[in-house]
């Protein structure tokens, strides 16, 4: 038998199976000649062996709840499925309360650069964001999403009107899928605003939220944010700020805000 | 990145942080960092490309991090740092350790490479682009840490040997 070469490479790769099933019987023809070697051999893979049984029970070990969390994208669409029982409704709660911890650190990041202090206590959180959080704390809720429903429109339409002082409708967006689920009142910055909620055949929701706040600014174009997982479309538009929100992609949501847009247009 | 793909990472995350560190709660705390910035990252991914060895190397540079902005002061051993700290009196030193407190003796460079080869079945290769480092350095590591490792469960003090090698 001609002598072999055996690298000390060779007896780690051998340890861990890495050799070609050759060079493999080399090493051990090798070692057949080598008792020391061949003990350092075998005691490196004890070395593993009782490395492997240490720690094996670690991955039997049940997920604690903060690691099993990260299975999903920590930031997850907030709205419902279909058949969105009880754990789901808890677990979206959960997924709105973080995006809202989120949603707070962006809005402070960006408030922080944008404004200075005595500026941002008159102007209150961009309109973007406060309709990023509505959507977020409120199209989750499987039981009581509005607080009046579409199947009272008349009623919703008064009282809404009546509480932000001017006349306010929901627009109809059945041509692009979307149907009114209703609407409730929500605090803004200094008074009530109003949010619509719309839902698709899949449940999806997208909200609208109309604020009177800020009127007099010059109105805008639409301008796109995007909050966490959620995308926002807002504009100014006379007496009133509009923001559009869904976690849905830009480009679906774009065409909603355009029907929306449109009707409130036509409505002048 | 599918959900089902990370879930069936995250033991194995989990395995290798607590042989790593030894202390469970700090072992979890760096797989959540490790999820954490994957997630936020997880563009960076390449679809198809070896996920494992992707949320490894995560979790290798978070502990660099870490280990960085220390919260004590201390002294990194390097590869042939000639004394492996131990107790003053060694009465113990000629019984077989257990092979977690011999763990815990080698530096981590070696802890390391030691575990993603002998826990996670990785090749040289994987290791080498998860921790960022030559394959040659690898095998290195990898024989001074098993090396190393052979002597302190023998109760010899490798440190000493060196020392007298140099």
């Amino acid at each position: 038998m001609k002598p072999q070469v055996i690298s000390e490479n060779d007896l780690h790769a051998y340890v861990d199976g890495a050799l070609p099933v050759t060079r493999r019987a080399e090493v051990e023809d090798w070692l057949g000649g080598e008792p020391a070697e061949a003990a350092r051999v075998e005691a490196y893979r004890a070395q593993k062996a009782a490395l492997k049984a240490l720690f094996e029970p670690v991955l039997a070990e049940p997920l604690p709840p903060e690691l099993a969390g990260f299975a999903e994208r920590p930031v997850v669409d907030p709205l419902p499925a279909a058949h969105a029982g009880w754990r789901a409704t808890s677990l979206l709660r959960l997924a709105a309360s973080l995006v809202l911890a989120l949603l707070g650190g962006v809005a402070g990041w960006l408030a922080h650069g944008q404004y200075g202090a005595g500026e941002r206590l008159a102007q209150g959180l961009p309109l973007s964001h406060q309709a990023a959080v509505a959507h977020v704390v409120y199209s989750p809720d499987v039981r009581r999403p509005v607080e009046v429903a579409a199947d009272q429109e008349e009623q919703l339409v008064k009282w809404l009107s009546k509480r932000l002082g001017t006349p306010v409708s929901p627009p109809r967006l059945g041509a692009v899928g979307y149907e009114l689920v209703g609407g409730r009142l929500l605090p803004g910055n200094s008074g009530p605003v109003a949010q619509f909620m719309y839902q698709d055949g899949s449940g999806q929701r997208l909200t609208l939220y109309v604020t009177t706040e800020g009127v007099g600014k010059p109105e805008t174009g639409f301008r796109f944010a995007r909050e966490g997982a959620i995308n926002v479309f807002y504009w100014i538009d006379g007496k009133f700020g509009y923001a559009l929100s869904a976690g849905i992609d830009k480009g679906e949501l774009a065409k909603v805000a355009t029907a929306v847009y449109d009707q409130l247009e036509k409505a002048k | 990145m599918d959900s089902r793909d990370i879930l069936v990472e995250i033991p194995r995350l989990r395995r290798y942080a607590r042989a790593l560190l030894g202390d469970r709660a700090a072992a979890d705390d760096l797989v959540q960092d490790t999820l954490e910035r994957a997630w936020t990252r997880f563009a960076q991914w390449r679809a198809g490309s070896d996920l494992r060895a992707w949320l490894f190397s995560i979790m290798h540079n978070l502990r660099v991090d870490q280990l960085r902005r220390p919260a004590l002061p201390t002294e990194t051993l390097g590869e042939d740092a000639g004394q492996v700290p131990t107790r003053p009196t060694q009465s113990d030193q000629l019984e077989v350790m257990d092979i977690e407190s011999a763990l815990r003796q080698l530096p981590e460079e070696q802890r390391e490479v030691l575990l993603l080869v002998g826990l996670d079945d990785m090749s040289y290769g994987e290791v080498a682009s998860a921790l960022g480092i030559p394959l040659g350095t690898v095998m290195s590591r990898l024989s001074r840490g098993r090396e190393r490792l052979r002597q302190i469960m023998a109760g010899r003090q490798p440190g000493a040997s060196l020392r007298v090698v140099k």
